[in-house]
């Protein structure tokens, strides 16, 4: 697993090996691997691994210097996210503002909004949990009811969100609300940045399949928050919330995948050691699954040599997704298999072994960040041009 | 980091598929499909003269323009959108690449202008009724007598060998596996018998050779190495072929389920179609990964990564280009099954160069085999 980003970069990179190697120490070091978008495991832990870059100041490598970042490139950001995966740190907790949030307000937010919020996010003192999806709205957010009505200088807003990441955790919530009562579909739509500490908002851990408390639902009754943190314009809160989304669905898949390449190596060995591949049967089924995974990681590679080289990435950016989760997904049931009859047997609290928790969180791959069916409507229309489908 | 097209790849890919769309028309296809020969001399000679398509990436020194490998899977990704129907996989992607590969300076500066220039028409003949690709596969018998080699056996499966000029055919002596170039010209005891092929736009010949003089490519026994390079560069650039033919069939998939209607609304705003669509783009994209993945190792030259790719790149490209093209007559009903609709042709194309190189259960074992899996 080597890629040279040239020379230019090769200073930084050697800089952020170093560092790795000095910090990514004891209880950092056991938790190698740890956690991912959809696993909350270990977070204390992960949140003092968080400081502990924060401390580095290798958070926000390519963020303006002025609210604590680098001020470097995406060429250093790309090379960050690679040799973070190499070095298979745990899987930040902080990321949802890192990797969400934090671009957002850097193209779309003011500068008081840049100037409050981005410093506190790189020192991780404040975390922030996504609020989009509602129990009426999940693939179709256009159809959000989750209201806010001025109230002289602050906003009210009423509603519930859900299936909100690491909720339980969030000091701050960015959420997607319907400001004007009589609009439809996406307009009429404000992105509000609220602060959870208050009376008007209440949080509910929802245990996911994995037994984890890794998401949320979102109660909010009155909650209040100030008419300036709206973020871009009051009632283009669509476009707003499509910039978030656009990012998601872009270089955040990287390091994700440098994993499932790690995943599917450990299979390989664990194969090796269990005879299976002498199985044609299996043989094949690994052999495939390591053939993904390479894939996984040359489509990725294309698309961050042409965001460097300045260019409009091509279609494998939108396909990247799709091929991702399936083939994650299969990968998760080969090491169910693999596993055998132990598959069967979870630890003390539903503690779960790596093969398990990688089979079972996998299977919201293919449902966050747009579904699989959402992801073939996007590439079917606006990469083949079909038609749309007819809608009510 | 250079995994990207640069503005001159994206030229001569425009280059290259505006001189195909003038000349290997859908009309051409079939007129050449059905010719026994299958193939235009004159079309051959303009890709030469207009574009220096077979010298593309054979060194100037041998009369070509030196580009690298990542140049010529545009170049294949093309004639595989296009289904061309030339010699140009056998010429460019075998034969060329064979004698770059071996080890005889005096063959590549006699033998390489001529391939350059497209004055000649060149296969390697490698497989034999085994239909096997691998080096216990080579069967057919060469012997010295003062000082001169001479051919017995049979090569099957050898494509365009019914009309190629030069043959550069593997063979055991006692030492081993060699590499022996026949100018078909004026060679006595050569019989070639054109095969009546599933994909009439890539022909294939059965080769007998009987007492055959040949020229000894590089030493005696050695040549394993080279052919199994060459296989694997000829993996590669066959893999991006098989992208280009994918996408074509997706094209004309979806500028299908644009027009045709049913229930009153065109077939492509169902999602039974449109996610069908969908998937072969997710396939074809990845089967480009895999193709260009190869590619770079090509002209990184890397050879570890060189075999790596080059056989991960046949393993999947040749299903995926198999899975779209079944797909795309899927989408097309009743038409797409008719002798009239070009689809089975892209079926056919690629049904067969899935197992042209060996099949993508071979490659799988190749892989494993080069992993130490
Ligand atoms: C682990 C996890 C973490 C998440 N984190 C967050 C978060 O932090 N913040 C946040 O706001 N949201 C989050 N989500 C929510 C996520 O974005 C939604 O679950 C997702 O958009 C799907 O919405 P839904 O659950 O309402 O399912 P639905 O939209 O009801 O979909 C149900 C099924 O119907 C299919 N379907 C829906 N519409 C169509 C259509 N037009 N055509 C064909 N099929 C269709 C879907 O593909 C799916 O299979 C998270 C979800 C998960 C699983």
């Amino acid at each position: 697993m080597e890629v040279d980003f040239g020379p230019a970069v090769r200073d930084f990179r050697d800089e952020l090996r170093d560092w790795f190697a000095d910090h990514l120490v004891g209880e950092f070091a056991e938790h190698r691997g740890v956690g991912g978008p959809t696993d909350g495991a270990a977070w204390d832990v992960r949140l003092a691994w968080d400081r502990e870059l924060s401390a580095g100041n290798w958070l926000g490598v390519g963020w303006p210097k002025e609210y604590g970042g680098r001020g470097l490139g995406l060429l250093e950001e790309i090379v960050f996210e690679y040799e973070y995966a190499r070095a298979d740190a745990p899987y930040r907790a902080t990321v949802n503002a890192l990797d969400l949030l934090g671009p957002m307000l850097l193209a779309m937010g003011d500068e008081a909004q840049k100037k409050r919020f981005l410093p506190p996010i790189l020192a991780v003192e404040e975390l922030w949990g996504q609020g989009f999806s509602e129990p009426g709205a999940g693939s179709d957010l256009a159809s959000v009811r989750t209201r806010a009505e001025r109230d002289g200088d602050q906003w009210v807003v009423n509603g519930q969100k859900v299936w909100t990441s690491f909720g339980i955790h969030a000091d701050w919530l960015y959420v997607l609300t319907r400001t004007d009562p009589d609009s439809r579909r996406h307009k009429g739509l404000t992105l509000l940045l609220l602060p959870t500490d208050q009376p008007g908002v209440e949080i509910r851990p929802i245990r996911n399949l994995a037994g984890q408390d890794e998401f949320a639902e979102v109660f909010l009754s009155d909650a209040r928050t100030g008419a300036d943190m709206a973020v871009g314009e009051v009632g283009q809160g669509w476009r707003t919330a499509m910039a978030t989304l656009g990012i998601e669905r872009g270089t955040t898949l990287l390091p994700q995948q440098l994993g499932f390449e790690r995943e599917a190596e450990a299979l390989i060995d664990l194969a090796r050691a269990r005879g299976a591949l002498d199985d044609p049967m299996l043989r094949r089924r690994i052999l495939d699954a390591w053939i993904s995974v390479r894939i996984m990681r040359t489509t990725n590679l294309r698309t961050l040599a042409e965001l460097t080289a300045g260019r409009t990435p091509g279609a494998q950016a939108t396909t990247a997704k799709l091929y991702a989760s399936t083939r994650h997904q299969q990968l998760g049931h080969l090491a169910m298999e693999l596993a055998g009859p132990a598959g069967q047997i979870v630890g003390e609290d539903y503690e779960l072994d790596t093969r398990q928790r990688s089979f079972l969180l996998s299977l919201a791959e293919t449902i966050y960040g747009g579904s699989s069916e959402i992801q073939r409507n996007i590439i079917g229309e606006q990469i083949l041009g079909l038609p749309k489908e007819p809608r009510p | 980091m250079d995994l990207t097209f640069s503005e001159e790849q994206d030229e001569l890919r425009t280059v290259v598929r505006s001189f195909l769309t003038r000349h290997a028309t859908e009309a051409d296809v079939r007129r050449l499909a059905a010719d026994p020969h299958g193939h235009d001399p004159w079309i051959w000679r303009r890709m030469a003269t207009e574009i220096g398509l077979q010298g593309l990436a054979v060194p100037e020194e041998y009369g070509g323009s030196g580009f690298g490998y990542v140049d010529l899977g545009v170049v294949f990704e093309e004639t595989g959108r296009a289904l061309l129907c030339a010699p140009y996989f056998a010429t460019v992607a075998l034969a060329a690449e064979a004698l770059l590969r071996c080890d005889d300076e005096a063959a590549r500066a006699d033998l390489l202008p001529g391939i350059a220039a497209g004055e000649t028409v060149a296969t390697l003949a490698l497989t034999e009724d085994a239909g096997r690709w691998d080096e216990p596969g080579i069967r057919l018998t060469a012997r010295e007598e003062a000082g001169s080699w001479r051919l017995t056996g049979t090569k099957t499966y050898v494509p365009d060998g019914h009309l190629a000029d030069l043959l550069l055919v593997a063979a055991r002596t006692p030492a081993g596996v060699s590499l022996f170039a026949v100018t078909t010209a004026d060679a006595p005891g050569l019989t070639r018998t054109p095969l009546p092929t599933l994909d009439q736009t890539r022909k294939q010949a059965r080769i007998t050779f009987t007492d055959t003089p040949a020229r000894l490519l590089g030493t005696d026994g050695t040549a394993w190495p080279a052919l199994a390079r060459t296989l694997a560069t000829a993996a590669v650039l066959l893999a991006a072929e098989q992208a280009g033919g994918a996408a074509a069939a997706l094209d004309a998939s979806v500028a299908y389920a644009r027009i045709r209607e049913q229930y009153g609304r065109p077939i492509g705003s169902f999602q039974g179609i449109k996610h069908k669509c969908a998937d072969m783009l997710v396939e074809i994209e990845s089967a480009r990964s895999a193709a260009y993945a190869g590619l770079w190792a090509l002209d990184a030259g890397d050879e570890t990564e060189i075999a790596v790719a080059a056989a991960l790149a046949q393993a999947f490209c040749s299903e995926a280009f198999t899975k779209v093209a079944g797909d795309t007559i899927q989408v097309h009903g009743g038409i797409g099954f008719t002798w009239e609709h070009p689809a089975h042709l892209y079926l056919k194309r690629a049904k067969s160069s899935e197992v042209l190189l060996g099949t993508p259960a071979y490659h799988r074992e190749l892989l494993a085999a080069r992993l130490g899996i």
